[in-house]
């Protein structure tokens, strides 16, 4: 099965045809169609018809699409989840979640809308957003609330409000929350998206908040500007010392599969499970990024 | 579906459409301003009519000021014009009329 990487995840404005039409040309993993804080409220109606339309009839070739729907608490997102579950071609993102009830109440709409569509159910996946204190504590319980999962992910702006302080440049306020986000993901086997990072202009804030989200395992970022995508990936790029050594895991697997010899071994070390897995995906993030093409390291 | 009123939709922004929908008398009539008229006018005015006619609209006085929208663009602005002026939610598992 193919690996889905989420190293960006950009944002694009449900109301805006012109950015709508572009989004997919920057390079972006995934592509969010935003209907909640990007859409004023009187536009709601018109950006849900506009997503609706584009996931339906523009060419999205195999990238992930995403919509960002609103709560259903807000009133608006039944309507968003009715046209959006019908296209069959989105990962539902839930905003503010904040206890597992909030996902299998949104789970149990997706479910009646895609019996009544005729699509089969439990083809329509989901993401979590968690943006407050009680979202981050429940966040185990959120991660594991639902098989439709494919992540979860955090929202600083509202986060920070919430404690009562504001981002700062190194990120220790996000710390316990980040982690909690990461470990809920990792518990439940699915991926961990972190925060976006709105000053546009600073790339070297930028980089070092990447450079530290990568370290602590994170998949990728929600971006706002496509200009983010490079500098994200780049950092998200293993390193040719990286890519050899995986590329010799592998081979060891193969050379060990082809002996029928149950222990594999590189260089006198013992090759686990672990290993192999951190192989694998390092290869995956090399093939993404460009460096490594049929198995060949491409910058040499 | 019934348009009781004048519903707007869309911008003037480059790859938008604006649509202007009044209630008509006389079936569809478009009134149509393009810069690219002269090759997509007919296109356009057929993606405005079917559009129109799939939510049951069968008498609307149009106004469509293009910017270079794509097809999925005029259609979702004439639905949202169309569900305003006719002041209903658009029915998603029921054809929308």
């Amino acid at each position: 099965m193919k690996q889905q990487l989420r190293r960006t995840m950009l944002y694009v404005p449900g109301n805006n045809p012109g950015m709508i039409k572009d989004a997919g040309i920057y390079g972006a993993d995934c592509i969010m169609f935003d209907l909640e804080d990007s859409v004023s409220l009187n536009e709601k109606d018109a950006a849900r018809f506009l997503v609706y339309e584009a996931l339906t009839s523009l060419d999205l070739g195999d990238k992930e699409h995403l919509v960002r729907i609103n709560s259903l608490e807000s009133g608006l997102g039944l309507a968003d989840l009715e046209a959006i579950v019908r296209t069959g071609k989105a990962v539902i993102r839930l905003p503010k979640t904040e206890t597992p009830q909030d996902v299998l109440e949104c789970e149990a709409e997706i479910a009646r809308i895609e019996e009544a569509a005729g699509l089969q159910v439990g083809s329509t996946n989901m993401m979590a957003a968690v943006e407050s204190a009680a979202g981050v504590l429940n966040a185990r319980e959120i991660a594991l609330s639902s098989p439709r999962l494919i992540g979860i992910a955090i929202g600083a702006e509202d986060y920070v409000t919430d404690l009562k302080t504001t981002r700062s440049e190194d990120g220790i306020e996000l710390l316990f929350a980040r982690s909690a986000i990461l470990l809920a993901a990792r518990a439940a086997g699915i991926d961990a998206i972190d925060t976006v990072y709105s000053d546009v202009n600073n790339e070297e804030g930028l980089r070092k908040e990447v450079q530290l989200i990568r370290q602590l395992g994170f998949d990728g970022k929600s971006i706002i500007n496509p200009r983010q995508i490079g500098i994200i990936h780049e950092i998200y790029t293993p390193t040719k010392k990286d890519i050899d050594h995986a590329l010799a895991v592998l081979d060891a697997i193969q050379q060990a599969e082809r002996k029928g010899s149950g222990v594999i071994s590189l260089n006198g070390k013992m090759v686990d499970r672990p290993i192999v897995l951190r192989a694998q995906r390092v290869i995956s993030l090399a093939k993404a990024s460009g460096v490594l093409k049929e198995g060949v390291y491409a910058q040499d | 579906m019934e348009l009781k009123k004048v519903g707007i939709s869309g911008t003037l922004e480059s790859s938008d459409v604006m649509i202007t929908l009044e209630p008509g008398s006389g079936g569809i009539e478009i009134d149509l301003t393009s810069s690219v008229e002269k090759q997509f006018g007919d296109a356009i005015r057929k993606e405005i009519t079917s559009t129109l006619k799939s939510m049951g609209v069968t008498n609307a006085h149009v106004t469509a000021v293009d910017k270079g929208a794509l097809d999925c663009v005029i259609r979702a602005r004439v639905k949202t014009a169309a569900c305003r002026a006719a002041e209903v939610e658009y029915a998603w598992g029921g054809g929308g009329q």
